[in-house]
């Protein structure tokens, strides 16, 4: 008899589990009635360590907080005040790059045939893009950043992920407006 | 390794060798590490290192193309070997062969940890081992065209000798890779060759050894035996890796680990990167647990670039691998759940706990899994007040609760006995010759572990005990996981409290890195077993040659021992108990 | 996510009011959309987070995909989760002829989609969709458990606008429509590319 006992130890492991949601539930329910367990006060608690009952994220609903240094794909930063992009063309992002997903095209004055201290064209290549962060990381203007931005599923992969500089923009806009920056 | 450590001899290793191998040994020059041992002697060098001076471990074996002379060397191959004794670092014994046709004795008979390396040696770098019993490719596939290492040969995409490549900027068209090849395809074919009219290789799939071992007949017990494939696709394998098996009835007389499913070229797009950009592809080497590698990789370098470390970045990368230790064996242990047929609810509890280290990860370096965190001389970032109270949380409270419900779960359960006591019992000197590492050799009652035998980072610091098992089979090695999950906590407990304040890295990290000429082992007790990163600098901006000596590869190799006379169902289990990730293995 | 479809297809005169195809359509796709059995198949670190995602926390079974099936002749997804090598490429798509129509091949990662940071390796295809018909891409390296979420419900959303009269699985003549195995030569040896590799080699071989 001896023999099964430490099964039924394990066992009760799971029904503790399962005994743990339903009181987990029923706390919500009187600090806050039905519903309460799902709502926005009530997921960081439910996502700590001092989460208990059921794990879930309820994805399409609710979202998980990212949090702040969470990096997905980058993005360019443009100037408030002209428009302009904060890119000066200096190429660290482009020889940093461990994948070399990043192209710039340097713009050169049409006059003079100088370079110019901004870009003509810049790509990123998200397909191949391996999220390290180290453009950002060692742009020495701040002019490139990690975005947040993650759901880019698309049905077709050449046009949907090669970035050309004005979607790289958007892209910063659309994060700027979030972050306050 | 099981072995006291035998005395330095008093005139110095090198003289002792000298004077006992007249001609054979001559200390490597600056600023190569160790010795230049004669190819025709290397055996005897060898035997002569594990028997009288305690050198039971070959942690790596390597090679290193030098096409060009180097240092008044001349155009070689070079095989570079670490030996090591039970505490301290490494004896490097280099061989030279010829670059024409690269020929080196086989270091097998002496120490079987090299069958797999050696393998890879022949595979990707086409040096050929006299007397290896099975010198076959490993992770290409026979009839591959070439040797990729080499430094002469070029993969399709190929485009620059380093990155970064000058086609980026300033003049950056985007252009993909496939459209700089004529078949718009990675692919590339010798000179001549057509499709049309040509067969695959017969030995392509790699039965050859199997089909003799099938042909044999058990006189007892005369039954027709057969080959079995099990995976790449299979759910218990772990990941892409293939076994192949020969039954006899259900026993298993043979079992052969077919391994390169994953092979993704890191070491050779390594030497392609600059040495910073290496970091974010050593996250893909285990990814289950990028911290660690991370933390080998930046030791390795750091040894070649001579930085001070800030005590608080130390701390940190203590809290990070400790945490990633936690993580990976609280996996591995579910899985062997999943593998048992216990389906996912271990598991499940596993992941809901990883989940939460990933948060941590995610708050403190950005990323769940592809953490990218160290930097050589530090860390990328601080760990906020925030993160420092989560890692607490999870460190005192919820963690150590999650093992008393894994020991609840499996230790003590009859079921999970009576499939794991006494099955895949792995000698330990059976497992020190295989160079097996990590809690495969702990569970064969082996204390060996990196962080006390040359004790990195801040290891030497902390309170912690090395956990070994007694009968070496699946279920100690549970044990050794279970126990080793308690000490992490115990570190992390430590470090968590002592944590000091200040910089977390030494200087700014620089994009373009240069690394004074040399070469470098750097090793770590990654949660699979010991992480050796071998890397040769020629003082560029990109490392000359960079090998990973992956603990889930040479751990591999003693598959067959373990497995031979048991049951096919036990062929999961004991899979699971080695622990491997195929991104480690495959590189 | 492109805006639904509700446009009805024509049904012939003499037919009207005895056959309804827009609700079988509606009812087939949300019966299919629901019951979306994924393939138990890991290659790479991506394989990994798809785990994650189908762990307790982001658990997918809230869409009726639960159930991930080892063998390919029950599952109708097939999520490329990592690297695809070439030495592993003949077993995907092995595993992907066995699967029976209609299925449907989500490709995760950046490794799956283009070969990713690894496509310059001499032993990694450059994106499966060079070999299997991708229908959704689901960048990141390894993309979160939300936007593999996302990925899903992209082809939910694919699946929504289909129907049953234009679908290629349903059409006739198409017999065989099972992806030819390439072959470990001296590379891969995609038979599909014979004559570009001839006439690439001729030259070559009368330079010789």
């Amino acid at each position: 008899m001896r023999a099964s006992l430490y099964v039924l130890k394990a066992f009760a492991v799971t029904f503790r589990r399962f005994v743990e949601t339903y009181i987990d539930d029923l706390k919500w329910f009187f600090k806050g009635g039905f519903g309460k367990r799902y709502s926005p006060e009530a997921l960081p608690v439910r996502q700590s360590p001092k989460g208990r009952g059921v794990f879930t994220v309820q994805y399409p609903a609710e979202r998980l907080p990212l949090p702040e240094r969470f990096r997905a794909f980058p993005y360019l930063v443009y100037d408030e005040e002209t428009g302009k992009p904060r890119c000066t063309a200096c190429g660290t992002c482009a020889r940093v790059c461990p994948p070399q997903c990043i192209w710039i095209v340097r713009a050169t004055d049409p006059e003079t045939g100088k370079p110019l201290r901004e870009p003509a064209e810049f790509h990123i290549d998200i397909s191949i893009c391996m999220n390290c962060g180290f453009c950002a990381e060692f742009c020495p203007f701040d002019a490139i950043k990690m975005g947040q931005e993650i759901e880019l599923a698309a049905f077709e992969r050449h046009k949907a992920f090669l970035l050309d500089k004005e979607r790289l923009l958007r892209i910063g806009e659309k994060k700027g407006l979030e972050s306050g920056a | 390794m099981a072995k006291e450590v035998t005395p330095e001899p008093t005139n110095g290793l090198t003289a002792h060798l000298q004077e006992r191998f007249p001609g054979a040994v001559e200390p490597a020059p600056e600023p190569y590490q160790g010795l230049i041992v004669s190819r025709d002697r290397l055996v005897e060098v060898a035997t002569y290192l594990r028997d009288e001076l305690g050198y039971s471990y070959l942690s790596s074996v390597t090679g290193v193309d030098y096409p060009e002379g180097t240092n008044g060397l001349p155009p070689r191959f070079e095989t570079v070997y670490h030996l090591f004794q039970p505490t301290g670092g490494p004896l490097v014994l280099h061989v030279h062969a010829d670059r024409e046709d690269p020929t080196v004795p086989s270091l097998v008979p002496v120490f079987p940890s090299a069958l797999f390396q050696e393998r890879e040696a022949w595979d990707l770098m086409g040096i050929r081992f006299e007397g290896h019993p099975d010198l076959r490719r490993i992770l290409l596939w026979e009839g591959f065209d070439g040797h990729p290492l080499r430094k002469d040969w070029h993969e399709p995409y190929y485009e620059q000798e380093h990155k970064p490549f000058d086609s980026r900027f300033p003049e950056g068209h985007p252009v993909p890779a496939e459209e700089r090849t004529p078949l718009k395809q990675n692919l590339r074919y010798p000179p001549g060759w057509s499709p049309r009219g040509w067969r695959p290789m017969a030995d392509v799939w790699g039965y050859g050894p199997h089909d003799e071992v099938a042909q044999q007949k058990n006189p007892a017990h005369p039954v027709d035996r057969v080959v079995l494939n099990m995976g790449p696709h299979h759910p218990s394998t772990h990941g892409v890796l293939r076994l192949l098996v020969t039954l006899e009835g259900e026993t298993i007389q043979k079992i052969e680990p077919i391994v390169g499913f994953l092979h993704r070229c890191h070491e050779k797009i390594g030497e392609r990167n600059t040495w910073l950009g290496n970091m974010p592809y050593t996250d893909r080497l285990d990814y289950v647990c990028s911290m660690s590698n991370n933390l080998g990789y930046a030791i390795a370098v750091e040894k070649l670039l001579d930085v001070e470390v800030p005590e608080r970045a130390e701390y940190i990368r203590v809290i990070m691998a400790e945490f990633t230790r936690f993580l990976n064996h609280a996996v591995s242990i579910g899985f062997t759940g999943n593998d048992l047929g216990i389906y996912f609810t271990a598991m499940l509890y596993a992941l809901e706990e990883r989940e939460l280290i990933l948060d941590l990860f995610e708050m403190t370096a950005g990323s769940r899994m592809m953490c990218n965190y160290m930097r050589f001389g530090g860390v990328a970032h601080d760990m906020s007040e925030e993160a420092v109270a989560l890692a607490r949380e999870l460190a005192f409270e919820r963690l150590p609760r999650f093992v008393d419900k894994l020991e609840a779960f499996f230790t003590d359960n009859e079921l999970f006995r009576a499939r794991t006591i006494g099955v895949g019992v792995l000698p330990p000197d059976v497992a020190v010759a295989y160079g097996c590492t990590g809690p495969l050799l702990r569970g064969s009652g082996v204390p060996y572990d990196v962080r006390r035998a040359e004790p990195y980072s801040i290891y030497s610091e902390f309170d912690f005990d090395i956990v070994t098992g007694t009968n070496g089979d699946v279920y100690d090695r549970y044990l050794v996981r279970v126990g080793e999950m308690r000490q992490s906590l115990r570190i992390l407990q430590q470090a968590l409290n002592r944590l000091p304040g200040g910089p977390v890295i030494a200087s700014k990290p620089k994009a373009t890195l240069k690394v004074p000429p040399g070469e470098a082992y750097g090793r770590i007790e990654a949660p699979k077993g010991e992480l050796g990163y071998y890397i040769v600098s020629d003082g560029g901006t990109n490392p000359y040659r960079y090998h990973v000596r992956a603990p889930s590869f040479i751990n591999l190799a003693v598959m067959n021992e373990l497995c031979r006379g048991h049951l096919i169902a036990d062929v999961v289990i004991i899979l699971a108990s080695i622990d491997i990730t195929m991104g480690e293995v495959d590189r | 996510m492109p805006p639904r479809k509700r446009q009805l297809p024509e049904i012939p005169p003499e037919l009207v009011g005895t056959v309804h195809i827009t609700p079988i359509d509606a009812i087939y796709n949300w019966a299919r959309k629901r019951s979306l059995w994924p393939i138990f198949f890991g290659l790479a670190c991506c394989a990994f987070e798809m785990i994650g995602t189908f762990a307790s926390r982001f658990d997918p079974s809230r869409f009726g995909m639960e159930i991930m099936r080892a063998s390919p002749r029950q599952a109708d997804l097939m999520i490329i989760n990592g690297t695809v090598t070439k030495k592993m490429l003949p077993q995907v798509i092995r595993l992907y002829n066995q699967m029976p129509e209609p299925k449907y091949v989500l490709a995760m990662g950046a490794c799956a989609i283009s070969g990713g940071p690894f496509k310059e390796g001499y032993n990694v295809v450059s994106g499966i969709d060079k070999f299997l018909p991708v229908d959704v891409y689901v960048p990141g390296c390894p993309p979160r458990p939300e936007a593999l979420l996302h990925g899903f419900l992209t082809i939910h959303a694919k699946m929504e606008r289909e129907s049953i009269r234009d679908l290629r699985w349903y059409r006739k003549g198409e017999a065989d429509r099972s992806i030819p195995v390439p072959e470990l030569g001296p590379d891969l040896v995609d038979w599909r590319l014979t004559e570009q590799i001839e006439a690439l080699q001729q030259p070559a071989a009368s330079n010789q």
